[in-house]
């Protein structure tokens, strides 16, 4: 039987309780990303980093397409009416491109690594206050894209520093609508993030510069929903890697109280085989969370391994040239609770 | 948060990997080493072959820039680098890299506005102040000699 709307509720500010159904989802990686322990859970991958284009941009945009394409399939659907994308280039390059192939209305986003935990949270209050009928979203990262325009470029002969995440190179696209059955995965809750900003200044510390951002907005939802870690199966952060975790959970202990060791875990840590593969302390980049949420969290829900999850997506809000300027790293953290229906 | 700057700075101190300084010191040391070591015999070949020293001044850091951008379009010399730190990065190995990977980073912007622009991106506070130094260097000896 049909599950049907529910209206849209304003628990605390920026917390609000919806309901919006998942009708299907897609994750495409590349190489690196197929070769870790969600390779065989991928709708496609990628050998080689190109894709098949002549700059990384493009192949970037590659990703989002393909991603796209799978999703829409899984869904059963040709279009959405609504679509919600973001990725790490400036302007916010490949959801563009995707979308000039595509035509759907669309709505480009930037939160950094939170982007696709943004992305759903929009999408799923598009889709349950009817606003739309048919609302995709997807995000993507690709590490050569992002070595370039972050960092440096991709055959410069340097060195990592330990603390240092790997950005992956994958997409991942989920579909969203208002009423769906049991079995569906849905979005319960969407929080959206305030901007944190704990005085860290060397862009190679994103973990720690965004752990507080999680932090923030654990507490903010655990307080508007009365609820406690121990009532989800996972709270599931969106690449703060090995650093960044260790320290949201010191600060769990220290600011609330709480021991989430046996229930958080980290989405650049389960991309990769840690310690196995070269990606420093973990995987970062938007399209980590999303490969890894399109892949492994919302099978789960689907098939009830999993029956509720807590997914805050976290970002470190700097530009490229910000930190050269003297400034501070800006963190967010946004998020949603996914359940089954 | 109850937390402080100060304190949240002390705690991510103590999650964060120390740096591997030891290992690094010797692996620079040893690759480092072995290109200026390179460089020297590319010398003792050219003194056997009766080269004048002008010639050879000229020869020996020509052979070795071909032979970093050689290996940065090969797409090995970030794997070096990557192992060897400072010791490929220092050398005029290092400044090679800086400028063929660059070039190599844009060249889908087009040859003037991507590969031309950006090819001094790493290399040129190298450049710029490098010639500020030898201005200031020049000077001094022109007074002083």
């Amino acid at each position: 039987m049909p599950t049907m709307t529910q209206p849209i509720q304003r628990l605390a500010p920026g917390v609000i309780k919806c309901a919006a159904f998942v009708l299907g989802q897609a994750a495409v990686g590349g190489r690196q990303e197929a070769q870790g322990p969600l390779g065989p859970k991928f709708a496609e991958t990628f050998g080689r980093a190109e894709l098949g284009e002549d700059c990384w941009e493009m192949a970037e945009t590659h990703l989002q397409q393909a991603a796209m394409r799978h999703a829409l399939r899984a869904a059963n659907r040709r279009a959405a009416d609504l679509h919600f994308g973001g990725d790490l280039l400036n302007q916010c390059s490949a959801t563009n491109f995707t979308m000039r192939e595509m035509q759907f209305p669309v709505a480009g986003l930037y939160s950094a690594c939170a982007t696709f935990a943004e992305s759903l949270a929009l999408a799923a209050l598009a889709a349950a206050s009817g606003a739309a009928e048919c609302v995709s979203a997807c995000v993507s990262s690709h590490f050569c894209a992002a070595e370039k325009q972050f960092r440096f470029p991709l055959e410069y002969g340097g060195q990592p520093t330990p603390a240092s995440q790997r950005t992956a190179t994958a997409a991942g696209a989920v579909i969203l609508g208002p009423e769906g059955s049991s079995g569906h995965a849905k979005i319960t809750h969407a929080i959206f993030g305030r901007v944190v900003d704990m005085g860290i200044k060397d862009a190679n510390e994103m973990g720690a510069a965004m752990a507080p951002a999680a932090l923030d907005t654990l507490k903010r939802f655990l307080d508007a929903t009365h609820t406690m870690p121990g009532d989800y199966d996972m709270i599931l952060t969106g690449d703060l890697g090995a650093v960044g975790s260790a320290l949201l959970l010191k600060l769990a202990r220290r600011e609330l109280g709480l021991e989430l060791s046996g229930v958080h875990r980290d989405c650049g840590m389960l991309l990769y085989h840690a310690g196995e593969q070269d990606v420093g302390v973990g995987g970062s980049g938007a399209g980590c969370s999303a490969a890894v949420v399109c892949a492994e969290i919302l099978p789960a829900l689907q098939s009830g391994s999993l029956r509720a999850v807590l997914l805050l997506g976290t970002g470190a809000l700097l530009s490229a040239i910000s930190p050269l300027q003297g400034e501070t790293i800006p963190a967010i953290c946004h998020g949603v609770r996914l359940t089954r229906a | 948060m109850q937390t402080s700057r100060e304190d949240y700075k002390k705690m991510v101190k103590k999650a964060t990997p120390p740096s591997a300084h030891v290992q690094h010191w010797i692996l620079s040391f040893l690759v480092g080493g072995a290109i200026c070591a390179l460089g020297q015999g590319i010398r003792l070949l050219c003194e056997a072959q009766k080269v004048d020293e002008e010639t050879i001044r000229i020869i020996v850091p020509c052979a070795l820039v071909a032979l970093s951008a050689l290996l940065t379009a090969l797409g090995l010399f970030d794997k070096i680098g990557k192992f060897a730190g400072a010791g490929s990065a220092v050398p005029i190995t290092g400044f090679a890299n800086s400028i063929v990977s660059s070039a190599m980073e844009h060249r889908c912007e087009g040859l003037v506005l991507g590969v031309g622009a950006n090819m001094f991106k790493l290399a040129g506070p190298v450049l710029a102040y490098g010639t500020a130094v030898c201005t200031i260097y020049g000077l001094l000896y022109l007074i002083f000699q």
